[in-house]
């Protein structure tokens, strides 16, 4: 019985990968262990062992080959005893799939898609407005400003040289960001660039280090600590608020925190609850904190930049999905995004759809399925979640009168929870029916795909909220 | 003040004697000042606990007396640039560092005088003009952020150092061994101070450490530690000038255990029960550090008792202007209540 070897996902978040090179060639022998490839991701390149004996009968998938699914067959192999000149390529077995994720994972963000209709032919629908599903242009991007395509990962990455570049005293420290480039790849290059006095790998020490680049704040250096994710910063939490946040105050304004604490926060893929919780409320109850979350690369760009060059200290929670989701970035020399103001993504006039990071793409898309019902929905990014840009959400409200808050993490005490209290104190006059959170399930991420699916927000659980409060059931 | 035979010498050189402990050669001047100093955080603190007494200090309030001769050896062995940073029982570390009493009694008091305005308290001040860099609450926590001032000194390629303060309680915190480990890694010029005062609280060393000689705690790390007679402040400073050669000259960091006492409770409210009235007793009879300083300045005939009576008054007519100043000094503004939360 032939064998078929599929392109191999070497991460949680793996999609797709470059086929880099074959190591053996058709008609080849093949022991459990041999290295019979080289796969490329955007992260890094890996070796892929055969876990089979045989003969490489066909190689499909040619070397060089980029954007390979994971789970697409790339060669076969023929067991001991079997001619492999016999082996038909269409009736070998398929191979068992440990897991269904990849390509189709829904809960991966994804750049909506532009209407397929014209909007102006579509059902004028709900309250009798004109459904739009247009992406409105960021307003502090000027008119006519030349765009390319990064991934959040480079945006991010870029942010930081360029700082690192106008300022001397601008560093970054973390686990694995210097000679490793980067647990997931975000400071690729800058060891290069700056060398090792100013991109530092520290030991696994995250609350040692944290403190450590307060130190160092507190004496005016910029240091920019990078968390390999934000649960490991638990460790670290004292300095944060304690050290970080709090001396400006204690000191009467004497001393100062420039400092930036940034990394993934929010589930990844499959990495169980200790690896996949949001802190955004937590760190946004602090006051002497600025807290942003950003959803895309343009965003995340002109706001780490704006973190950076910020004199207080700032926690900058991105999101480990989304560093290899690409969108369009201004090509301006300086791109530095105003803190604490929030983002009309989409114009609406029927509901207002409240979010921030990774929950922005449900919501967009959830924008997208009501407006095939006929429901206008309003999409808002807080990108900054302290300070919390309130005013911005309250005249969306006072134009559709219904809100919901889609965010992906538990709900009690929430930034959700905050903004439906906001709404409730300074628009109650303005609602016609009750805001509503559409938060993660209140429960430790459990790790089985489809409990997984079911415990976070998706498109669907936006949808079904806004009808809701729209009373369209 | 008067002082006699102030030419003696004034070079910062270390004598042994007898094979003891090394110390500090000081000139009349220097001796003079040292007491001075010692005496001042003393009177200080006497003040400070009377006007808790009388409910014009709020909050925990932890007094230095009996550690004076650490702070004042250590410090004066810094230069212009060089950082400090200590936990919560550093009123004597500010004035040290040269504050004025003032300010750090009306922070006491929490009037819009004090050296944070009042909205630091007694365990939050900073005077970083002076390098002083806190003043902090949690315990541990200076140890990291003490780290990272080394760090930018080095970051700069400055020849300064960090000081930072810890009690022998600290030291049985993760990031004082986090701290000691990236600052050897990246040879930070750190000098790591454990005021080893003996009590954590109420726990003795020998409760809470599995190796008591706290000046070898750096061993694993590879870092040099030297126990030092803490109410000695002539041996406190022969020890610092040592740590702080090695660290200008690049060696990395450097631990000093300072075997020192404090006379009060922990904070004003521990009637401390965990140990006896005669062990503190005796630490104040024979070793009592601003007596031994005082001995000395008599021995060498540099001032007598009589001109050592009108330093002390000196001294206390000082203190006493910054308590009238910190009781006259009006409560922060209520505006004050949102201001210095971000920049």
């Amino acid at each position: 019985m032939a064998i078929k070897i599929t392109m191999p996902a070497l991460s949680p978040t793996m999609e797709k990968g470059t086929l880099a090179k074959w190591l053996v060639k058709e008609g080849d022998s093949i022991e459990s262990g041999d290295v019979i490839a080289e796969i490329e991701t955007d992260k890094a390149t890996m070796e892929v062992e055969s876990v089979d004996e045989g003969i490489i009968a066909k190689i499909i998938v040619a070397e060089g080959t980029d954007d390979v699914p994971v789970g697409e067959l790339i060669a076969i192999v023929a067991e001991e005893g079997e001619d492999p000149k016999d082996i038909d390529v269409d009736s070998a077995p398929e191979p068992e799939k440990a897991d269904d994720k990849g390509a189709e994972d829904d809960r991966k963000a994804k750049i909506p898609e532009s209407p397929k209709e014209d909007p102006d032919e579509q059902d004028a629908g709900f309250a009798g407005a004109v459904v739009s599903s247009e992406n409105l242009q960021d307003p502090e991007i000027p008119e006519g400003t030349k765009m390319v395509k990064l991934t959040v990962r480079e945006a991010l990455r870029d942010a930081m040289a360029e700082e690192m570049r106008k300022d001397g005293d601008v560093f970054v420290m973390g686990e694995e960001v210097a000679e490793y480039q980067g647990a997931y790849k975000v400071t690729q290059g800058l060891l290069d660039e700056f060398g090792a006095d100013r991109v530092i790998d520290t030991p696994i020490t995250e609350h040692g280090f944290a403190g450590l680049g307060a130190g160092a704040a507190f004496a005016g250096l910029k240091p920019v600590i990078e968390f390999m994710t934000f649960n490991f910063a638990m460790q670290a939490i004292d300095h944060i608020i304690n050290s970080a946040a709090k001396t400006r105050y204690m000191s009467g304004g004497l001393v100062s925190c420039p400092i930036v604490f940034r990394g993934p926060n929010g589930a990844a893929s499959r990495v169980g609850a200790q690896h996949s919780q949001n802190y955004a409320s937590w760190y946004a109850n602090v006051p002497g904190l600025k807290v942003i979350a950003p959803y895309d690369a343009a965003d995340c760009k002109g706001l780490l930049k704006a973190a950076i060059q910020d004199p207080n200290p700032v926690v900058f929670l991105e999101n480990e999905l989304m560093y290899g989701e690409s969108f369009e970035v201004p090509e301006l020399e300086d791109y530095v995004l105003p803190i604490g103001k929030a983002r009309i993504f989409r114009e609406g006039a029927d509901v207002t759809i409240v979010s921030y990071s990774i929950t922005v793409g449900e919501a967009l898309k959830a924008a997208d399925k009501l407006a095939e019902e006929g429901i206008s929905a309003e999409v808002i990014d807080l990108r900054t979640i302290r300070p919390l840009d309130i005013d911005t959400v309250i005249e969306s409200v006072k134009k559709t009168n219904r809100c919901v808050i889609a965010e992906e993490g538990w709900p009690q005490c929430s930034v959700a929870s905050d903004v439906s209290a906001q709404l409730m104190e300074k628009a109650f006059d303005w609602l016609d029916a009750p805001v509503t959170r559409v938060n993660s399930a209140d429960v430790p991420l459990p790790y089985a795909n489809n409990l997984e699916k079911a415990a976070v927000v998706g498109a669907d659980d936006i949808v079904k909220a806004a009808k809701a409060v729209c009373y369209a059931d | 003040m008067t002082t006699k035979k102030t030419t003696k010498k004034s070079t910062a050189s270390s004598r042994r004697r007898n094979s003891g402990p090394t110390l500090y050669d000081a000139s009349n001047d220097e001796l003079v000042e040292l007491y001075t100093q010692m005496l001042t955080i003393r009177r200080f603190e006497e003040k400070a606990g009377q006007m808790y007494g009388m409910g014009l200090i709020g909050g925990f309030c932890h007094l230095y007396i009996g550690q004076e001769a650490v702070v004042v050896g250590i410090q004066t062995a810094l230069k212009d640039g060089d950082s400090v940073i200590t936990g919560y029982r550093e009123h004597g570390h500010m004035i040290a560092a040269g504050a004025d009493p003032k300010g750090v009694m009306a922070e006491l008091t929490g009037r819009s005088g004090g050296c944070s305005r009042g909205k630091g308290g007694s365990m939050h001040m900073f005077d970083p003009e002076r390098g002083f860099y806190g003043g902090h609450g949690i315990v541990g926590a200076q140890v990291s952020l003490g780290t990272g001032l080394g760090f930018a000194a080095k970051y700069r390629k400055s020849d300064n150092v960090s000081v930072a303060y810890f009690g022998d309680g600290a030291a049985n915190q993760g990031q004082v061994y986090e701290s000691f480990n990236m600052a050897r890694i990246w040879n930070l010029p750190v000098i790591y101070i454990i005021e080893n005062n003996q009590y954590a609280m109420g726990t003795s060393v020998s409760r809470s450490s599995s190796q008591i000689e706290l000046h070898r705690r750096g061993e694993s790390f590879k870092i040099p530690g030297k126990q030092v007679d803490g109410m000695n402040v002539l041996e406190v400073r022969a020890a610092m000038d040592e740590a702080v050669a090695h660290c200008r000259k690049g060696e990395g960091p450097f631990i000093l255990e300072m075997k020192t006492y404090r006379y009060r409770g922990h904070s004003m409210s521990d009637p401390a029960k965990y140990r006896s009235k005669e062990e503190v007793q005796k630490m104040r009879a024979e070793h009592d550090a601003i007596d031994q300083v005082k001995q000395r300045i008599l021995d060498a005939d540099i001032m007598d008792e009589a001109a050592l009576k009108d330093l002390d008054k000196e001294i206390k007519a000082k203190i006493a202007d910054a308590a009238t100043f910190a009781t006259d000094s009006p409560e922060p503004e209520l505006s004050e209540l949102y201001t210095d939360v971000l920049a």
